[in-house]
């Protein structure tokens, strides 16, 4: 009885009804609402070039409009690989005809450099709309859409190959509909990963988006309004303080697009962990404290409810997951290989057309010349990832080793690798100008400014996860100096360097057709490589050169990735495991 | 209760079940024409060995997997897919982590369409039933391996499953808790108010299998196969003071270490003495198995014996006194008997000589007593170590045995079966092995 008296702090809040959690929740639910209207409104204006062309204006005023029309393109952008990812991953997943054909193509188009086919896309989407912005918008979102959604895709993909078979089984055993087993154990089971992919995705995404928002096409120049089209009308301007002022904004807006929106979300998705015990350090969110605190979402929830079991039952509709019957061994074999000989000559024939398009317009001299300088691009790319390793390599370990100080620069080295390296080129363009330093080795710098991070942020993570016992006997049994770095910490972050090696390096390739050739005003660094030769044959439309730089691009990138990552990969995975 | 299936609700009949080895070298066999009835009210346990398929067979009865041949019929339906008469309990536990106790156990009334107030008033009877009470709105991992296994359990019977299927439920927890647990489910089932008709349980612990069951069906290995039931012919609740109850258990045991008996209908007609270890056809090297064993665990076992004093001991003591799940005892054993430091007979295990020296001699010449087992004894290492042996630079590369084992053993097996001849020829020092480089040679 004494219990019932006291209320419980529970139906206390009940009582008060409306919190201050609440009344932010739903003012910050309707601020987000107006701003996306009010911005994506931009999109519609009349776009009928050359006549018609938005114009930048460089008043720091306009910069929080502009740097909202590019995050909105941003998270459009997001939302559509998100789609492309479930659809693409669980097509490949699940249908072993499908894989063969869509996993391997995704490794091809994680390589294939997103600059490089921009004009592609860019005339295509501008004759899809004609007469209006949305086909620049659209290029634009789809260049960002090209930076996240494969890898994302591929993340989907692997969880759904990993999934934990007692769960699968349970599924199946209490006769789950497909569309049930997709929300309540594929989606959930990969979410994580997803996340973690998009969040990093997310953050080089920014770098293309700057990229697509001013660009010259086949001669012609377009501008989207943006935060990446104010920078370049600013270099265009020689206005420096304008560049500050755009930079400044660029910060303040991955911060809070961090605070906002990644880190809410990850909070949420934590509960998507597949380890049955509770985890140490669960990731924190001021936001999502503050919306868990709020009645307003179980409310929408509650109202919503009966809808989503209608919709539910309908998306039910589709047949239980059925086992297949055995198939004789020999039957499948046979199917097998049609099926293989089918592809190779798909293959064979889509290889003979490129060659043959581009032998008969540029000549197999011109080849030769693309190869020698992806050579030189390559050589920037082998220089920046030694210099960065050297430098960086150190540094992450000192600061992996201590818990304090990884917590506190951990973010900040994710801050400057989601931050467009782009935005710095100018101020480090001028500089070459002045000091006379010679682009074909500035480009490195310009390169090694957007992908170092991830040799940076890689090696504390690897070293934060050596385990503190081996450590401790490296001290006890007196391990020092450079025994110390080849029995206990290069062994021990052996696996992370690889995996920040294999984001830096395709990084610096994709950053390579913007940094090989650079401008401030009117004078123009060009450097010589396969970056700039792409740049160079977009501006001008020359298609056959377009085809032939990209391919090649993608080639040494593909070629790179076999013949020293996946081998340095499975070596990691195998024997330095920790 | 006890008396067999008046009514069937599941049968198989004459069920095989294959699966292709790697490189279309044929198939490996895990079941040999299986048949196995559930009747209505009756408890049915599958107690077999590891590699008797015990497994596989009940996943093939909830529809999980096809077989390969022979029909399964449920309550009078041939079993197309996922059975809709079985609520299933995994050994893992199997709960989706991202949703709460009371959404798990709604789980598959969602996926029948149940409404959602139905489906919240069931579900909460359901945790009533297993003593969840209070816990609805916890998330898994903030539960207890024994509280998981009761979720598990309500997910099972709030669908009212005609057969509940248990696999090897009780195997992830501890000794203690799984004995609470077994005890609370045995008194629902006494009870009469059990939600579902009957209980097909997978296990290899000899004495749950008697405890719950009322029917014993006896799985054999290589291939699977059924060697014969035992009826429990005792009143529920099964008493383990019981004398009936400890011959029953004690007969098991010795089916179980003597894989050539014939099974009986229980331990009243046994036939003393009737087989011993089947004599060695002539088969390849290759194929003689080696147990998945620990050279240092063999010893441990020895040592064990030695120290009780007497020559002679009852595996079903050894058991209890070890807490060591039964199919690690038996292979442990398995090992012993193969390499002559043990016989085992009837139950009891008896310590040799040669065992009696091996466990309590020094290191060296215990290697040397191992060494001369194993070349006799295991064929797989002896004829590795021949092979090696005539090649000039005493090297071979790891993948040519590895393709020969893949000949006899699905690829799992066969890595398997290479690692423990790897294990045990090291400790012999009959040859080394190099897992960078994968290769094997003679030092």
């Amino acid at each position: 009885m004494m219990q019932r008296m006291i209320p419980a702090p529970g139906s206390l809040r009940r009582l008060t009804g409306f919190g201050l959690a609440d009344a932010a929740v739903i003012l910050g639910a309707l601020v987000l609402l107006a701003l996306v209207a009010r911005v994506g409104a931009g999109a519609f204006v009349a776009f009928l070039p050359p006549r018609d062309v938005p114009a930048i204006s460089l008043d720091p005023r306009n910069l929080p409009y502009y740097a909202a029309r590019s995050t909105l393109r941003m998270f459009i952008a997001l939302a559509a690989s998100f789609v492309f990812t479930f659809a693409y991953g669980y097509a490949a997943a699940r249908s072993r005809y499908a894989e063969r054909v869509l996993i391997p193509l995704l490794d091809i188009l994680q390589s294939v450099p997103v600059l490089g086919f921009l004009s592609i896309t860019v005339t295509g989407f501008i004759a899809l709309f004609p007469g209006s912005l949305l086909g620049l918008e659209a290029a634009s979102i789809f260049a960002i859409f090209t930076s996240q959604a494969w890898n994302m895709a591929f993340s989907f993909y692997q969880s759904l190959r990993t999934l934990p078979t007692d769960l699968s089984e349970a599924t199946a055993a209490y006769g789950l509909p497909v569309w049930q087993r997709f929300v309540r154990l594929e989606v959930p089971a990969g979410m994580i990963g997803l996340i973690w992919n998009a969040m990093m995705s997310f953050g080089g995404g920014w770098f293309f988006l700057a990229a697509s928002e001013a660009i010259s096409v086949l001669n012609q120049s377009y501008t989207l309004p943006g935060i990446g089209s104010y920078v370049a009308a600013a270099v265009g301007a020689r206005n420096m303080p304008a560049l500050g002022y755009a930079v400044l904004t660029m910060a303040v807006v991955i911060f809070a697009v961090d605070q906002l929106f990644w880190r809410p979300v990850l909070a949420w998705a934590d509960k998507f962990r597949l380890e049955q015990s509770a985890a140490a350090e669960s990731p924190q969110s001021w936001v999502y404290d503050l919306v868990r605190q709020s009645r307003a979402l179980p409310q929408v929830e509650r109202l919503l409810g009966p809808a989503r079991d209608a919709l539910t039952a309908l998306l039910s509709r589709a047949p239980t997951t059925r086992i297949r019957r055995d198939v004789g061994p020999r039957a499948a074999r046979t199917i097998d290989r049609a099926y293989t000989v089918l592809l190779a000559v798909v293959v064979v024939a889509l290889l003979g057309l490129a060659v043959h398009f581009i032998l008969s317009t540029v000549g197999l001299a011109e080849v030769g010349r693309v190869v020698v300088l992806g050579a030189l691009t390559l050589v920037r790319v082998v220089v920046l990832l030694v210099f960065a390793s050297l430098i960086w390599t150190p540094i992450g370990v000192t600061i992996g080793f201590s818990p304090r100080l990884a917590r506190v620069l951990q973010p900040v080295a994710q801050f400057f690798a989601s931050f467009p390296a782009n935005f710095i080129f100018p101020f480090a363009t001028l500089g070459f100008i002045r000091l006379h330093i010679p682009i074909n080795f500035g480009s490195v710098l310009l390169m090694a400014l957007g992908s170092q991070w991830y040799i940076l942020f890689n090696s504390i993570a690897g070293a934060s996860s050596i385990p503190t016992d081996l450590r401790e006997m490296a001290d006890d049994v007196g391990l020092h100096g450079l025994q110390r770095w080849r029995r206990l910490i290069i062994p021990g972050i052996f696996s992370s360097w690889v995996t920040g090696g294999i984001t830096a390096s395709g990084g610096a390739w994709n950053a390579s057709i913007v940094s090989e050739v650079v401008t401030w005003g009117s004078s123009t660094l060009t450097a010589a490589g396969l970056g700039a030769y792409i740049a160079d044959a977009t501006a001008k439309g020359d298609w056959p050169r377009i085809t032939l730089g990209v391919g090649m691009m993608s080639i040494y990138v593909v070629g790179v990735n076999r013949l020293v990552w996946r081998p340095l990969y499975a070596l990691a995975e195998k024997k330095y495991h920790l | 209760m006890n008396t067999a299936a008046a009514q069937t609700l599941i049968e198989v009949e004459t069920c095989s079940k294959a699966f292709p080895l790697p490189d279309g070298k044929g198939e490996f066999t895990v079941l040999r024409d299986v048949s196995v009835k559930v009747g209505r009210g009756e408890v049915v346990a599958l107690l077999g060995r590891s590699g008797s398929g015990k497994s596989t067979l009940l996943r093939m009865m909830a529809g999980l997997i096809p077989a390969s041949s022979g029909t399964i019929v449920s309550n009078g339906v041939p079993l197309r897919g996922p059975n809709p008469d079985v609520g299933m309990v995994f050994q893992s536990f199997a709960l989706l982590p991202w949703l709460t106790v009371i959404e798990n156990v709604e789980l598959g009334l969602e996926a029948r369409g149940v409404a959602r107030t139905e489906r919240t008033k069931r579900a909460l009877r359901a945790i009533d039933l297993v003593g969840l009470d209070g816990f609805e709105s916890a998330y898994p991992k903030e539960l207890s391996g024994g509280m998981k296994q009761r979720v598990g359990f309500a997910r099972a019977l709030v669908v009212e499953p005609k057969v509940l299927f248990l696999d090897e439920p009780f195997s992830a927890l501890d000794v203690l808790t799984a004995e609470n647990l077994r005890g609370e489910i045995d008194d629902l089932w006494n009870a009469g108010t059990f939600p579902a008709k009957s209980i097909l349980i997978v296990t290899h612990n000899i004495e749950e299998a008697v405890f719950l069951a009322d029917r014993v069906v006896v799985l054999g290995a290589n291939p699977g196969r059924v060697r014969g039931e035992v009826l429990i012919d005792l009143p529920r609740p099964h008493h383990r003071g019981d004398d009936r109850f400890k011959l029953l258990v004690e007969y098991l045991y010795t089916v179980m270490t003597n894989p050539a008996m014939d099974v009986t209908a229980g331990p009243s007609v046994m036939v003393p003495g009737a087989a011993q270890r089947p004599a060695p056809a002539k088969v390849s090297a290759y194929a003689r198995e080696l147990p998945h064993v620990r050279v240092g665990t063999i010893s441990g076992l020895l040592e064990l014996i030695v120290e009780t004093g007497e020559p002679t001991v009852e595996i079903a003591r050894l058991s209890e006194r070890l807490a060591l799940p039964m199919d690690d005892l038996l292979g442990i054993l398995d090992a012993a008997a193969l390499l002559e430091f043990a016989t085992i007979a009837e139950g009891d295990v008896t310590i040799t000589e040669l065992g009696r020296d091996y466990a309590t001699t020094t290191i060296l010449r215990s290697k040397d007593l191992f060494r001369q087992q194993v070349l006799a004894h295991a064929p797989i290492i002896a004829t590795i170590v021949n092979t090696l042996g005539e090649k000039a630079n005493k090297t071979m590369r790891a993948d040519f045995f590895l393709d020969i084992l893949d000949e006899y053993y699905p690829a799992d097996e066969a890595k398997r079966q290479f690692s423990t001849a790897v294990e045990w020829a090291r400790y012999a020092e009959l040859f080394e092995y190099d897992a960078d480089e994968e290769l094997l040679y003679i030092a």
